[in-house]
């Protein structure tokens, strides 16, 4: 029953704060208390949601009672049956409360932050809207609800990287999010046609019961023989890839940035780019059986976390530079659980959820703070005015680096070890991704932190004179979140990942005894703990070098490796690619088909061709009539003596 | 010597007809050259009566021919006194001005 709650107390602070859009007054008094009354009904709803999201945390995954709450069918055609069920396990008491709690913070941070904007109860209501979606995907007992949710989360999304409808880049970077989205919802689509075609449902306690006598059934894709599991699992992970921006279906992920900074704390961040991974656990056993899936989620997920941070490196704004340290972190989630490491996956999804929440919400402070300026090599020196942002950020990002006692720590050693531990190939190759990205990890949080905060200021007087510390319902969520990241990982740990792993997680995740990367991860030689550590160290120590002790080297460095400096700054020339390989030929076909096939095939002949017949032989009837009289007198004249003529050779000749 | 036949008087009728509608349709000035153009063609037809009456020895074609005149001498004065009105009215009688029914 209380999760009933946690799903749909969003869903109703949306619905009061959308009826409230659509009543909007010229009073600039009433519209203040229509925001007021939008901004109540949708942090209240959150804020109980996320209450009860913790009790339910506490019944399901501490005590141990996992259920399924059937709400009503919705579907019931042939085999297929649907219904509209919460599947509540520990994997999903784990979201709900990393779901919940982040937005109840973001909904309250943006009491302030959207402060000065006039359509206030449009966005709560977008943001409640997105919760409810994103509870609806993580409480799903079927792949089509998972889906249903899934394209709810995407909707929001789009709704809300848009949300400044007037600013062009925004519009775009929306629907570039969307239709980069769709590639992979199509994989995902398509994924749970095949998971129907197998196992003739799609309900998931089913298909996972069914999953291990079907491990070596064949299925027929475009004439050839593939392993069934494995298509499935493929398909099924072109949509996580989607979803969670990774390489290669990564490029909307930066550009979403357009979007207000709470949302992208709240979805680009802590928990909408998390929903592949989860999904990827949702669906462990089913993984579980193809090897295959397994390693292309682990080289995918290695080549993303190295990719997204060299990137992350070189870029300006401040909220790229935290966009790809997002799609990296990600990466290192694939990788746990490509090496069946899935509980280590959703630990670090878990504290990423809080410190990467608290590091954007931080950044969007910044950006309050410098009257709305997003680029890094404009801050600097503004420390002293911020004091409890500064704070609050360098507790984020020491947990991003992994730095020990805070919550990065745990969960990306943890990560790190296991991808070490599954003694695989692969798994070696995911293990070395993750230490360089490490290392580039604690370089661009410091590199950000040393550019923002430090220095000599780079912005003009006007700007620096303004620059003042952000109000307390600011300040309030971050400090939440900066618990969060301080403490989630130590007080997890045992549970996640540790001692008590399997009793905590009961059913929720399958592991097959054949991939002991979690307990191996746990006997690893003491390098293997050490470094992630050390090359965190000294990712810190060169940014202290580069941008403190010599704020001239990172130029000169740039200039004197010019093609690598330009290739990582724009961002491997995905877009570039992508734009040559996918956009400009489909804008060309769109406009063969448009001038040729439309214009000049159905509207040339069709309405416009008619048209045009019919008024050139109405101009050309309307020039004989002259107006002259002699030639009507002509015209009768030919008449008669045609009729004349006729009659004579007729009748008489 | 030429004996004039019917054949000769029908040629002038003729070519005097055909004169007449030249004058009709080939005329760019004037509204009255219409007017004498169609009297030349009455006259043409005269010319036909009383050839063909002389020639069969009937008198009926004269007798219309006289007919013909008078009515031609009315229509005259009435197209005349159109014309004048119409020029109080628009202000000109060239053919090429008078064109309110063009489409």
């Amino acid at each position: 029953m209380l999760a009933t709650l946690v799903v749909f107390l969003p869903l109703i602070g949306s619905i009061i704060a959308g009826i409230i859009v659509f009543m909007p007054s010229d009073d600039k008094e009433v519209q203040s208390r229509r925001d007021s009354a939008a901004q109540i009904a949708t942090c209240s709803g959150l804020v109980l949601s996320a209450f009860f999201a913790i009790l339910v945390f506490k019944d399901v995954a501490l005590d141990g009672n996992a259920y399924t709450h059937e709400l009503f069918t919705w579907l019931d055609s042939g085999t297929l049956e649907v219904s509209w069920a919460l599947k509540v396990d520990t994997l999903t008491a784990v979201m709900m409360i990393v779901v919940t709690v982040v937005s109840a913070m973001v909904h309250i941070y943006s009491i302030g932050y959207m402060h000065h904007d006039n359509s206030i109860p449009r966005f709560m209501c977008y943001l409640s809207l997105f919760t409810f979606f994103m509870l609806m995907l993580v409480t799903a007992s079927n792949l089509m609800q998972m889906f249903f949710g899934w394209e709810g989360v995407g909707l929001a999304s789009y709704l809300l990287i848009g949300f400044w409808y007037n600013k062009p880049s925004a519009n775009a970077a929306a629907i570039k999010a969307f239709l980069v989205n769709r590639v992979g919802d199509f994989g995902f689509a398509l994924g749970i046609f095949a998971v129907f075609m197998l196992f003739d449902s799609i309900h998931l306690d089913s298909i996972f019961a069914a999953a291990e006598g079907k491990k070596d059934t064949m299925l027929t894709v475009f004439g050839g023989e593939f392993h069934a599991l494995t298509v499935i699992c493929l398909l099924l992970f072109v949509g996580a890839m989607g979803k969670s921006a990774q390489l290669g279906l990564h490029t909307w992920l930066p550009d979403a940035m357009e979007g207000p900074t709470p949302v992208s704390a709240l979805i680009h961040a802590a928990t909408m780019v998390t929903a592949g991974v989860f999904m990827v656990a949702r669906l462990s056993p089913l993984f579980e059986y193809s090897e295959t899936a397994l390693t292309v989620v682990t080289l995918v997920g290695g080549s993303t976390a190295i990719f997204a941070a060299t990137v992350a490196c070189v870029q300006n704004d401040i909220k790229r530079v935290i966009a790809y340290s997002t799609c990296s972190q990600l990466g290192y989630m694939f990788f746990a659980a490509g090496v069946s490491a899935y509980s280590a996956g959703i630990f670090h999804l878990m504290t990423h959820g809080f410190f990467k929440a608290l590091l954007f919400l931080g950044a969007g402070s910044v950006i309050h703070a410098m009257s709305d300026e997003q680029d890094m090599r404009k801050m600097g020196g503004i420390w002293k005015h911020v004091k409890v942002t500064y704070a609050l950020m360098w507790i984020g990002s020491l947990a991003l680096a992994g730095i020990p006692p805070f919550a990065g720590y745990f969960s990306k050693d943890i990560i790190l070890e296991a991808a070490y531990g599954a003694h695989t190939g692969i798994g070696q190759y995911a293990f070395w991704m993750g230490i360089a990205a490490a290392f580039l990890t604690a370089f661009y949080s410091w590199r950000l932190l040393f550019m923002t905060f430090h220095g000599a200021p780079r912005a003009d007087e006007k700007v620096m004179a303004h620059v003042h510390e952000s109000p307390m319902v600011i300040i309030l969520p971050l400090i939440v979140l900066a618990a969060g990241a301080s403490f989630a990982g130590y007080l997890g740990y045992e549970n996640f990942v540790g001692q008590n792993t399997a009793q905590f997680w009961g059913n929720a995740i399958l592991v097959l005894d054949s991939h002991p990367a979690l307990e191996n991860a746990h006997h690893v030689p003491a390098w293997v703990k050490f470094l992630p550590l050390v090359v965190g160290a000294v990712g810190i120590a060169l940014a202290y070098v580069l941008y403190i002790m010599s704020p001239a080297l990172p130029g000169m460095i740039a200039a004197r490796f010019q093609g690598i400096y330009q290739f990582l700054l724009n961002k491997w020339y995905f877009d570039e690619l992508y734009d040559m390989l996918f956009v400009r030929p489909a804008f060309k076909l769109g406009r063969g088909l448009w001038q040729t096939g439309d214009g000049l095939l159905i509207d040339g002949i069709g309405p416009d061709g008619v048209s045009a017949v019919v008024r050139n032989i109405s101009r050309r009837a309307s020039a004989l009539q002259t107006g002259y009289l002699y030639h009507y007198a002509f015209a009768m004249l030919i008449g008669v003596v045609a009729l004349v003529t006729w009659y004579l050779f007729a009748h008489v000749g | 010597m030429l004996e004039i036949g019917l054949g000769h008087y029908l040629s002038v009728a003729a070519i005097l007809f055909t004169l007449g509608i030249f004058g009709i349709f080939l005329n760019r000035k004037n509204v009255i050259v219409i007017l004498m153009s169609i009297e030349l063609m009455l006259l043409a037809v005269n010319i036909n009566l009383v050839a063909f009456s002389s020639f069969q020895g009937n008198l009926v074609g004269q007798v219309f021919a006289v007919f013909v005149l008078t009515v031609a001498a009315a229509e005259a004065a009435i197209g005349l006194a159109i014309l004048v009105v119409y020029f109080r009215n628009r202000g000109s009688i060239a053919v090429e001005d008078i064109n309110m029914m063009k489409g």
